[in-house]
């Protein structure tokens, strides 16, 4: 083990909850987590089906080490068909309850069908059942998670759930755990929503019990616990500044993309940099930054804790926003501010809790907004359509009011919770979309880092940054540096890249120990604690296969290889900044050779052999 | 010398290794709600704080108990349960001021933390030193350093 063996299956529509064995034998191939998770949604469902319909199912599902002593292992992940890309859906987040469902005795949860009204799901170790949710639909995830409290009496419940913005159709809403950590990206958040169900309350107090080798575990996790601590990025640059120490490194670099990837520096890059967050403000000398925090067992701690500028005008009277919660990622500070051109620290903060109060991605969002200025600078959306609002890049007002408006879903917050892709198409301009597969950029130009570019192409759930985070090699040389400017080379990088990340997402780690560990870190682990032998090759090859899967489904679901694309403006407008002036990202130079690393045809199909050296369904 | 856990909140992320240390050593499980150190997160304030048995002298639990399960270890200074002698009655779970001395429904015995006879695994787990195991007799030693230097800065200032 330390499989639990179990998973609970939630029929929606008929209000049952029933325990089944967990199939042992394709987590020998799957792992666990998203690579198992995928495999039951291919089983068991149609990768044509609408997103938003019954049909499609929403698996909540934890790794073989989530819930143990290793480093980062509280991730659980939530897989499904995205409504946002039409591609499956695998949105991986940490904080307490991934853990705590491994507690109360569960692998994995299969939400299917959809309740007649709303519901939270609410799990007490092997006891789970659907409870009515009436009184929570219309609040926001904050309110959600006070009103459960209260109801269940347990403070050390764990709670994820769904804010106003999935209720209202929002494309790219998240599930937000524990107040701040976040299934992020891909619409999961909207597949809840449609199936009426609110929120999952878990408290596990069984344990986790059947390690293979328990001292040999404890060993290996305790001396990785050590290269972690002793690594740079790991030790040093996650916890002091959080992602957020990339900014500035990006920006320099010339591969900040801006005000909707028109640029790639942004000369208010420091003003929303990690390094900003440490300064105190004018106003209660204080600075951003009130602490680290970790999610559950990492001893990184690279979340932020944070509070918005008491003066700042987008909190006055509004006491749920004058505490600490979770401050900037480097991802979402990027999206809501370089890409939009706001500089204002606090403003892009304050957005940030809005995001995590109602559940949007912050990242889709910032980006979306940013689109959206873009439409707003060239005429094709005007005060008409705002209600009045100027929505002009840089400016703060703007930002929080759109944030405002997509919580709500009201107003022109409904179109902006569309996603940049369907917003520019409305407005006549496309080309203004800076997506892959419908889902927006994060926050790596690929003009400036050609990797990224084949990264994003190829991502399996489009536009992403933790499919293959070649930047970890091109720009900060882990696990060796490569040049950014150069596509030779890249394809292997990505695919070495993609398929060792499938793996970890697959076993309950946090892939940001990736900066400090490899595989080699993370298969005695893995294998001191599950049943089985667990080499890095086997680890490998499950990634490999897992990343084939997702691939097969997708085709399945109706993509095809033109769907490996960037947004012309990457291809054609050259960066002006000067480190990457001239450069395009030169997609065609490495794509031909990713199809061809991978076993796939021309034109990006998975061929039969394919499926047969990796044993894929049908 | 006698040593004693130090905890410094400033320092914890709340990433709960002590937690799963304590379960671990005590249950044989990683099982936060079993451990005997808990991380409490105050979340408007930013702030995580551990807490556990502070091993009074003259414990109210020690003394509350009517079967004399509860005794000092000589050589570590806890106050150590002895499960043959437990009768579960749980006066000392009302006794204890701080709520360190809890009732465990699986064996009917009370629990609290026995320092790990000497060798706490919280502090080994914790990778921010905010759980430290240190000279009993030096516990303030810290906290006198960092105020010195606050007070230096001042003289300086002025």
């Amino acid at each position: 083990m330390t499989w639990t063996g179990k998973v609970l299956r939630v029929n929606l529509t008929n209000g049952t909850c029933i325990e089944e064995p967990l199939n042992k034998d394709w987590a020998a191939e799957y792992i666990g987590q998203r690579g198992l998770a995928t495999r039951y949604l291919v089983e068991e469902t149609d990768p044509q089906c609408d997103a938003l319909s019954p049909e499609n199912k929403l698996i909540f599902a934890t790794g073989p080490l989530t819930g143990t002593a290793a480093s980062t292992a509280g991730r659980y992940s939530v897989i499904t068909k995205s409504p946002l890309t039409g591609a499956i859906a695998c949105s991986n987040s940490g904080g307490f309850i991934g853990a705590e469902l491994k507690n109360a005795g569960w692998d994995m949860i299969i939400c299917e069908g959809k309740s007649p009204s709303p519901v939270i799901l609410n799990i007490v170790n092997e006891k789970a059942e659907l409870q009515p949710a009436d009184d929570l639909w219309g609040t926001s995830v904050w309110e959600t998670d006070r009103m459960i409290h209260e109801r269940v009496g347990d403070p050390q419940t764990r709670i994820a759930a769904v804010g106003r913005s999935a209720e209202a159709g929002c494309l790219y809403s998240a599930i937000v755990n524990d107040l701040h950590r976040a299934a992020g990206r891909s619409g999961v958040g909207t597949v809840m929503a449609s199936k009426n169900l609110k929120a999952l309350a878990v408290r596990g107090t069984r344990g986790i019990s059947n390690l293979k080798d328990p001292a040999r575990f404890m060993a290996s996790a305790t001396e990785q616990k050590k290269v972690l601590a002793e690594n740079a990025v790991t030790g040093q640059g996650l916890p002091a500044l959080g992602t957020q120490v990339l900014m500035n490194v990006i920006n320099e670099i010339g591969a900040l993309p801006t005000n909707n990837m028109q640029e790639t520096q942004f000369a208010g890059a420091h003003n929303i940099s990690g390094e900003a967050m440490l300064e105190p403000r004018k106003s209660d000398g204080k600075a951003n930054l009130t602490t680290n925090g970790a999610c559950f067992g990492c001893t990184i701690a690279c979340g932020r804790i944070s509070t918005v500028d008491p003066t700042h005008f987008t909190i006055q009277d509004k006491p749920q926003y004058q505490g600490n919660s979770g401050g900037l990622e480097y991802e979402a500070a990027w999206a809501m501010g370089a890409d939009t051109g706001v500089d204002d620290l606090d403003a892009v903060t304050y957005v940030n809790f809005v995001c995590n109060e109602d559940g949007m991605d912050p990242i889709s969002f910032g980006a979306t907004v940013a689109a959206a200025m873009e439409l707003f600078q060239i005429g094709a959306i005007t005060t008409e359509q705002t209600g009045g609002m100027e929505l002009k890049f840089g400016s703060a007002e703007a930002l929080a009011w759109c944030a405002e408006q997509v919580a709500i879903g009201e107003g022109f917050g409904k179109d902006l919770g569309l996603g940049s892709k369907r917003l520019t198409e409305k407005y006549g301009h496309p080309e203004l979309s800076m997506t892959v597969k419908g889902q927006e950029f994060p926050a790596y130009d690929p003009r400036g880092i050609q990797g990224m570019g084949l990264a994003y192409a190829t991502s399996n759930r489009g536009a992403c940054h933790l499919r293959g985070y070649t930047v970890a090699s091109e720009v900060l040389g882990i696990p060796e540096k490569t040049d950014p400017a150069v596509t030779e080379g890249k394809a292997g990088l990505v695919k070495a890249f993609q398929d060792a990340t499938a793996a970890v997402d697959s076993m309950g780690l946090c892939v940001f120990t990736t900066f400090a560990w490899t595989l080699d870190n993370m298969a005695p682990q893995m294998d001191a604690a599950c049943e089985g032998d667990w080499s890095v090759d086997r680890l490998l090859e499950a990634g490999e296969r897992i990343w084939n899967l997702e691939r097969d489904y997708n085709m399945k679901a109706g993509l095809t290889g033109a769907d490996d694309n960037l947004p012309e403006r990457l291809l054609k407008e050259a960066s002006k900044a000067a480190p990457t002036e001239g450069q395009v990202c030169n997609l065609d130079q490495m794509l031909p050779e990713y199809y061809q690393l991978r076993g796939w045809t021309a034109d990006g199909q998975v061929t039969d052999e394919v499926r047969q050296k990796f044993s894929l369904p049908g | 010398m006698q040593r004693s856990l130090n905890i410094d909140p400033e320092k914890c992320t709340g990433c709960l290794q002590c937690e799963m240390a304590c379960s671990f050593e005590n249950e044989g499980a990683f099982n936060p709600s079993k451990s005997r150190i808990k991380v409490f997160t105050f979340h408007e304030e930013g702030r995580f704080v551990p807490y556990t048995c502070t091993q009074c002298d003259e414990a109210w639990c020690m003394q509350a108990c009517p079967v004399d399960a509860i005794k000092m270890n000589f050589t570590t200074g806890a106050m150590e349960v002895n499960e043959q002698t437990c009768v579960g009655c749980k006066v000392c779970t009302i006794a204890c001021p701080f709520g360190t001395v809890n009732y465990n429904v699986d064996s009917g015995k009370v629990v609290k933390c026995d320092l790990c006879g000497g060798d706490p695994a919280c502090a080994t787990a914790c990778p921010t030193q905010a759980i430290t195991y240190v000279d009993a007799s030096a516990t303030g030693l810290d906290k006198m350093r960092a105020w010195a230097g606050k007070t230096d800065n001042a003289q300086a200032t002025t």
